[in-house]
């Protein structure tokens, strides 16, 4: 499940998507809009993609972890349009046999997604709005 | 030639349009053809060319889609 969508992620259904009889560790990431930047208040996220640039390199990031962890599973929904506060704007799920290279593999997945994934996010405030990016 | 730009997020509102044609010299370069766009100068972009990641040095050829990638916000 490799996916930009517009509208409500569901996380249940992302994690499910990397269950398996042969896996003994579940981890799922939320990125949540966080109510303030800077110490100014958000009031909501927005977020824009180039679609099908943005789920082919997610599913190379996927395709670069299963590599890397043998084994392991990984599942990237990334959603655009507005998200409210406390909303998730992206859920990474990685099932793997152990906990040690299902918590690396959840790691790098985001790392790498932030760094190459061609998604922007514009955060609003009481008096306007600023388009923000990832600290490098 | 001729080159279409694509632009997204904050370029996208600046310019009032997600993309657009451009008439270039042949083999003008991805950093060169920003330039004459007229975003701004003090914005670092990424390129892309026909959807592959490219660095401004990459030359243009006609009926190229050149996309520029304002700072990535994702995640």
């Amino acid at each position: 499940m490799i996916q930009v969508v517009d509208g409500t992620i569901d996380t249940r259904a992302v994690t499910d998507a990397v269950r398996d009889p042969a896996f003994g560790a579940v981890i799922t990431f939320e990125g949540v809009g966080r109510n303030e930047m800077g110490g100014k208040p958000v009031l909501e996220l927005e977020y824009e993609a180039w679609p099908e640039v943005a789920e082919r390199e997610m599913r190379a990031i996927a395709d670069e972890v299963e590599a890397r962890w043998p084994g392991s599973r990984v599942a990237m929904v990334h959603r655009t349009g507005r998200v409210a506060i406390g909303e998730p704007s992206v859920v990474i799920a990685v099932g793997a046999a152990h906990r040690a290279e299902a918590y690396e593999a959840s790691r790098f997945a985001i790392d790498e997604l932030k760094k190459r994934v061609p998604v922007w996010k514009k955060e609003r405030y009481e008096g306007g709005e600023s388009w923000i990016a990832n600290r490098p | 030639m001729r080159v279409t730009l694509r632009y997204f997020a904050v370029l996208r509102e600046l310019r009032g349009t997600d993309r657009e044609e451009i008439e270039l010299p042949e083999g003008t370069t991805a950093g060169e053809a920003y330039r004459r766009s007229g975003c701004p100068v003090d914005l670092p972009v990424g390129f892309a060319v026909n959807t592959a990641f490219v660095k401004a040095g990459e030359p243009l050829v006609d009926g190229d889609e050149l996309a520029f990638l304002p700072p990535l916000g994702g995640g």
